[in-house]
């Protein structure tokens, strides 16, 4: 299993990383950690004619917290944000939702932006980026834009990048005081791609929940944001309803079978996580008040 | 597609165990085949081509990764540490074969923790540098540490043995040396705070 | 006396070169040799009707294409069908390259060579074949149901249908105050080695000679398949298996098409040339196991003693039978386990698939024999709400009816006719060490958490070390340097440290003075293979006969030197002494100078040999009549029947009540492969054995669509387990000696697999309450089961004991027949 031939390209920087990008067109991939990408290029389930390799970009590979948000370069490697600390206090659910990520040796060559970029259902930052609200800078020959999430994942594998675009950063914008956040998916084997995951985000305010938010993995084609306000709002997590949350997590997830899992399994696999880490993420958001935790 | 007949090769230079290793390949060239066949250091293995398996796993300044995901190309520069250069670390001895080994390497060996001896370079890497994060695993931390590399002959049972054995001689090594056992990781990635609860021997 | 080496355990001599990057596998040789690929069939069935290279030759670096109509001779014609049997009517192997019919997705059409792997894979995918599809025949049930062929000249898909029985069992069955019927199934599973096959051959044109380096579980094997094929002389080839990184049963299938094609190759380029097995190929194109379609019918008495068993089974062989029908084989008669079944009756049929091909992979069909025997085991102990272990041991065969012979032929043509056993004390010691009798309290404490569990229990026996035989050789230099050759291979068994333990134990000298080759047709080339679970017994013996061998020669010469009798001589620590007077001495080493007497002094030692030198009695020949040259000492061993090792596990099972998922709390084994050499590696043999049978239970499968695709050739979706996958393993042993050979061993390498399913399985229906009755189980199918019981589909175990019983359904649908 051997990739088949292609010109190797070494940008030293965004514009000419983009000027490249624009002379080979559809012929090009960009290639970043690789870790999504180069499996494909061994079994040679894909053949581009060009890479890019972004990995000597300069500036593209630091992690900034900022007052509202937390901006990852296109060059951090998932292992670097996850035991990034400045990240973790700003928002525990980047590294709740990290160490799920396959295995420590794939997370210290993954990007987080290239998975996103990626945009695998299977994939957990997709999910994350969605339920941050989150935005991707994207750089193009006429100059960089942001982008939605909602904008940016168009299906299955496909987003909004144009050929000649490349993700310089993603922005993770931090959750409102009294948030709290947690992450769970169930995978056939530890560091599987999920057959499902769970990301919730409650806001508790003056013990009562006034917020509560989901968004999933492997059970959406495109990562969504299911808001479960109305469902658990108004009440105190020890008395929430998390069944009718999860019933209604099982009618908005539109999950498909493989191998591993039916549809049906994954269905009920997706309210029964909602369940868990809903009650989980309430719980949090009630016992650490006002804070992001 | 690309013309086949006439591939470009590159001069890529990676610094492999602290020398400077230079070969002449296409741009595709897999470091993992770099390695073996290009620098003829063929203790680090190749077992899926998918990075699913881990044999092929090798210190990437430090960090453990999957040389198979990875072109050499990309590696220019970098610091790459086989199986091969753990024997060079700071606190590998002479076994009574005269063969170095570093505590992991070392510990393997006591424990019974590997059989066909296949995958057995990449568990060693990876552990090695787990355990410049991890000084003194428990039981159930050191069979996480290994949880990213698959093992067909062990049922991995002596291995995690061997993660907690290789903690236990890197300890007393570290003693003889009044402080620099480290290899793996820069001396700045590198912490002492650990659980205090050593785990259940196995 | 030396240090006691037999039954330590001592740390492995292979372990400081494997551990430094020192290994020399496959891949590690032949650096500059030019590199294989091939174009597979993306069919599973279908006709070939045009090969069209065109676009393949102008690939920088190609020297080579060959489609089928390139090979000459022998190597055109179809695989050898390696072990014939009377019942295989029906028997069909494959070509080296496909001829102009596929059978399986991944039969090998056009064979690439050039300078690199890369570039050969550049000209496999610019080769055009076309192809006329044919009906598929996927899975048991359709290649029974015969409406599709996948050999238009093997009706019914049948390979073989094979019948052994020992009584009546119509009229046990008849007769009995209770039968049950069980329908049962096991899906496939694969060896999957972390190394892949290979093979690399180097052609010597000037001496018209081959070597192969093959990664296989036979050398001698590949040699004499390989010199048939290419029509050589044996005498011009010779094979090596190098470091061969894991092998368990793919590799002793032998010669893959591979194995005869880069040979043929190299002589016909005469350059060297290799090929490295790459994973998918892997998956599509090596062997897999297990799948099997079972139907069980059991008569008992109200004890729960079995009076008559009467199995049938539908064996998938894949595509081509080229190793014979030995899984189904050891599957109908390994099934019995430790139990006498009364009267028994097995009948198989081996079918057809459009697969990739079924050869042994370790526990080579006992897996699925003892899951048949297990099942039948726990449902009758539900049917007469008994103690499941109770079951088991009121039906043992007892340690004073050993030697038991049940009457029917084993795999190997014998008679299956165990040789020692204590399965009573097998089960009182696993019985305490799973705290069998604390289980029920145990369980409501764990349900009064809201927490399933359950506790399983699975026994079996298995024929180890079969013939015909293997061989030792020893040499000793005159440094004292002990070489020992044994023709089988080694793929992690530890080989080079277990037998130097039996030859330093034998013979008297250090354990680093001894050197252990195996796998080497320049050194032993009379060896049959590494499968079985036979190298400890089989080189293990010989190697210990041929070790006496040498020791008694060296003590003749050492008495006549030293004027002593040998009866007063002893070795120790490579020293020739008197007994009590170990100032009368003399090394090895000068034993080995004086048993070669020489004419040239080329140092020291040889000085000391010849003619010349010392004192010489004129009459007698330098030689004697009756001695050869050298300190030397040869033998084999061949034993007239297998020798039979046994084990009992037991395993606690928890089951998410929500999301089904399994996890295992608890896995215990006591394991009786009689004495030990090294208990080390025996455990570690056990470990690898349990952690592929959690594999199998709960993890792999061989996922096939109806068109024949594999869809999960990848570790990515192929489910082998991870260390957070396989539980913590404990383990325990008891050493009943086998009475068959001098060391009293039995094989130990596929036990710690076998009755993984069947234990899983009753763990699972235990915390569950209801039949499980086909192995492996994901959490989703676990869940679908639930959802069948609770419509009523499904019924309940009759007497679980647990709080999850429904009282919907009274009954099993193993209803009582009689």
């Amino acid at each position: 299993m051997k990739p088949a031939p292609f010109v190797h390209h070494a940008p030293r920087s965004v514009e000419e990383a983009v000027d490249v990008l624009a002379q080979v067109g559809h012929d090009g991939k960009v290639l970043a950690g690789g870790q999504s990408l180069i499996p494909i290029l061994n079994m040679r389930l894909a053949s581009p004619g060009h890479l890019v390799d972004i990995n000597r970009v300069a500036g593209l590979d630091r992690v900034e917290v900022r007052d509202g948000d937390v901006r990852v370069g296109a060059l951090v490697r998932h292992a670097e944000l996850e035991h990034h600390e400045g990240a973790y206090a700003a928002l525990p659910l980047l590294r709740q939702a990290l160490v799920n990520v396959a295995h420590p040796a794939i997370r210290n060559r993954g990007t987080t932006v290239g998975s996103i970029a990626h945009a695998d259902a299977a994939g957990e930052m997709p999910a994350i980026l969605a339920l941050t609200e989150g935005v991707v800078e994207a750089a193009g020959p006429r100059g960089t834009r942001e982008i939605s999430p909602a904008d940016f994942f168009l299906g299955a594998l496909e987003t909004c990048l144009a050929e000649d675009e490349l993700a310089v950063a993603v922005r993770f914008p931090r959750f409102s005081p009294g948030t709290a956040t947690a992450f769970a998916e169930s995978a056939r084997r530890h560091g599987d791609y999920a057959m499902a995951g769970v990301a919730a985000a409650v806001t508790v305010v003056d013990g009562v929940i006034t917020d509560a938010r989901t968004s999933f993995v492997s059970v959406t084609d495109v990562p969504s944001v299911l808001d479960l306000t109305e469902v658990l709002g108004g009440s105190e997590p020890a008395d929430a309803d998390w069944a009718a949350a999860a019933e209604v997590v099982r009618g908005h997830v539109e999950p498909e079978a493989d191998i591993h899992a039916t549809a049906d399994y994954r269905r009920m696999l997706a309210g029964e996580l909602a369940r868990r880490v809903l009650a989980q993420a309430a719980q949090n958001a009630a016992t650490t008040k006002g804070s992001s935790h | 597609m690309t013309d086949m007949t006439t591939e470009q090769l590159l001069d890529v230079t990676v610094n492999v165990n602290g020398v400077p290793r230079t070969a002449s390949v296409p741009a595709r060239r897999l470091l993992s085949d770099f390695l073996r066949h290009d620098l003829q250091l063929t203790g680090t293995h190749v077992g899926c081509e998918h990075g699913v398996c881990g044999a092929c796993t090798v210190l990437v300044d430090g960090k453990p990764m999957r040389s198979c995901l990875m072109f050499a190309v990309t590696a220019q520069d970098h610091r790459v540490t086989t199986v091969e250069g753990l024997c060079d670390a700071p606190d590998a001895r002479p076994c009574a074969t005269g063969e170095r080994m570093n505590p992991v390497q070392q510990a393997f060996a006591e424990c019974h923790g590997l059989q066909c001896g296949f995958c057995t370079p990449g568990f060693l890497t990876t552990v090695t540098a787990y355990l410049e994060e991890n000084p003194a695993p428990t039981q159930d931390e050191a069979r996480e540490a290994i949880s990213g590399n698959l093992c067909r002959c062990t049922g991995y049972q002596n291995i995690v043995k061997s993660v907690l054995r290789a903690a236990e001689i890197r300890t007393e090594r570290l003693g003889e040396d009044g402080g620099e056992a480290g290899y793996a990781a820069a001396p700045a990635a590198r912490h002492t705070s650990s659980s205090a609860n050593g785990g259940e021997r196995a | 006396m030396t240090t006691q080496m037999f039954g330590a355990p001592i740390r492995r001599k292979e372990d400081p070169r494997l551990l430094t990057g020192g290994g020399r596998y496959l891949d590690d040789l032949g650096q500059h040799a030019l590199a294989a690929a091939f174009v597979r069939s993306p069919h599973a069935h279908a006709r070939i009707t045009d090969i069209d290279v065109t676009d393949a030759v102008d690939v920088g670096g190609i020297v080579a294409i060959y489609t089928w109509e390139d090979l000459p001779g022998k190597v055109a014609e179809p695989l050898p069908l390696l072990i014939p049997h009377p019942t295989l009517t029906h028997g069909r192997t494959g070509y080296a390259l496909a001829r102009d019919e596929v059978n399986h997705v991944g039969e090998p059409v056009v064979m690439v060579v050039a300078t690199d792997r890369y570039l050969a894979e550049d000209a496999c995918q610019r080769i055009r074949v076309d192809y006329e599809l044919l009906p598929v025949v996927v899975g048991i049930e359709n290649a029974r149901d015969g409406a599709h062929l996948v050999h238009e000249d093997a009706p019914g898909n049948v390979a073989a249908h094979m019948v052994q029985e020992t009584g009546d069992v119509e009229a046990a069955l008849a007769t009995a105050p209770h039968t049950l019927t069980l329908d049962l199934a096991i899906e496939r599973s694969a060896c999957m080695p972390m190394e892949g096959k290979g093979v690399y051959a180097r052609w010597n044109d000037e001496d018209g000679e081959l070597r192969i380096y093959s990664s296989t579980q036979t050398s001698t094997g590949v040699r004499a398949a390989v010199a048939a094929k290419l029509e050589l002389p044996l005498a011009k080839v010779e094979c090596i298996a190098p470091d061969v990184g894991g092998g368990f049963g793919v590799k002793i299938m032998h010669p893959w098409p591979e194995e005869v094609l880069v040979p043929w190759a190299a002589r016909l380029l005469k350059r060297e040339v290799k090929w490295a097995e790459d994973r998918r190929e892997h998956f599509i194109s090596s062997a897999h196991e297990r799948g099997q379609l079972q139907k069980v019918t059991v008569g008992f008495d109200d004890e729960g003693r079995v009076l008559g068993l009467d199995v049938k089974f539908w064996h998938d062989n894949g595509a081509y039978t080229p190793y014979g029908i030995i899984v189904p084989i050891i599957t109908s008669t390994q099934l019995l386990g430790p139990y006498k079944p009364g009267a028994y009756r097995c009948e198989f049929w081996s079918l057809y698939t459009n697969t990739v091909l079924v050869t042994p992979y370790r526990g080579a069909g006992r897996p699925q024999g003892v899951f048949a025997m297990e099942r039948t085991m726990d449902a009758i102990a539900d049917y007469l709400d008994l103690d499941r272990a109770e079951v088991r041991s009121r039906n043992f065969i007892l340690p004073e009816e050993m030697p038991y012979d049940h009457g029917l032929l084993f795999q190997d043509g014998r008679p299956l006719k165990y040789d020692s056993g204590d399965f009573p004390a097998s089960l009182d010691k696993l019985k305490k060490l799973v705290g069998w009798d604390d289980f029920e309290a145990y369980r409501a404490e764990a349900e009064a958490e809201g927490r399933k569990v359950g506790l399983g229990i699975g026994c079996y026996v298995e024929g180890t070390g079969v013939g015909p035989y293997e061989g030792g050789h020893i040499t000793i230099e005159t440094s004292g340097r002990v070489n020992v050759a044994t023709g089988l291979t080694t793929q992690g068994q530890g080989h080079q440290t277990a037998f130097a333990q039996i030859v330093a134990q034998e013979l008297g000298v250090p354990i680093e003075d001894v050197h252990v080759t195996t796998g080497d047709t320049r050194k032993m080339p009379y060896a049959v293979g590494t499968f079985a679970s036979r190298a400890a017994v089989m080189s293990g013996n010989a190697i210990a006969l041929a070790t006496r061998n040498v020791k008694a020669k060296a003590l003749r010469i050492a008495a006549d030197a030293l004027e002593v009798s040998e009866d007063d001589l002893e070795i120790v620590d490579g020293v020739v002494q008197v007994k009590g007077a170990p100032t009368t001495s003399m090394p090895l080493g000068t034993v080995a100078v004086l048993s070669n007497p020489l004419r040239y002094a080329f140092d020291d030692a040889a000085k000391a040999a010849t003619q010349f030198a010392g004192t010489f009695d004129p009459d007698k020949p330098p030689v004697a009549d009756d001695e050869e040259p050298g300190l030397e000492g040869r033998d084999f061993y061949s034993p007239t029947q297998a020798t039979f090792a046994n084990g009992m596990h037991a395993a606690i099972v928890e089951t998410d009540p929500v999301t089904a998922e399994i996890r295992i709390l608890r896995y215990c084994v006591i394991h009786d492969c009689g004495t030990m050499i090294n208990p080390m590696i025996v455990e570690g043999q056990v470990h690898g054995g349990v952690a592929q049978g959690v594999g199998g239970a709960l993890y792999e499968r061989m996922a096939y669509d109806e068109s024949g695709q594999l869809l999960n050739a990848s570790f990515m979706d192929f489910l082998m387990p991870y260390a957070s996958e396989v539980p913590h393993i404990e383990a325990d042993h008891l050493e009943t000696p086998s009475p068959l050979n001098p060391l009293g061993i039995k094989g130990a390498g596929e036990a710690g697999c076998i009755p993984v399913s069947a234990v899983i399985a009753s763990a699972i229906e235990d915390a569950e309450g209801f039949p499980i009755t086909s192995m492996p189980i994901s959490p989703v199918e676990l869940w679908e089961l639930r959802q069948r019981h609770e419509t009523g589909e499904l019924p309940s175990l009759r007497h679980h004991h647990g709080q999850h019983q429904t009282a919907a359904a009274p009954s099993r649908d193993q209803e009582p027949t009689a």
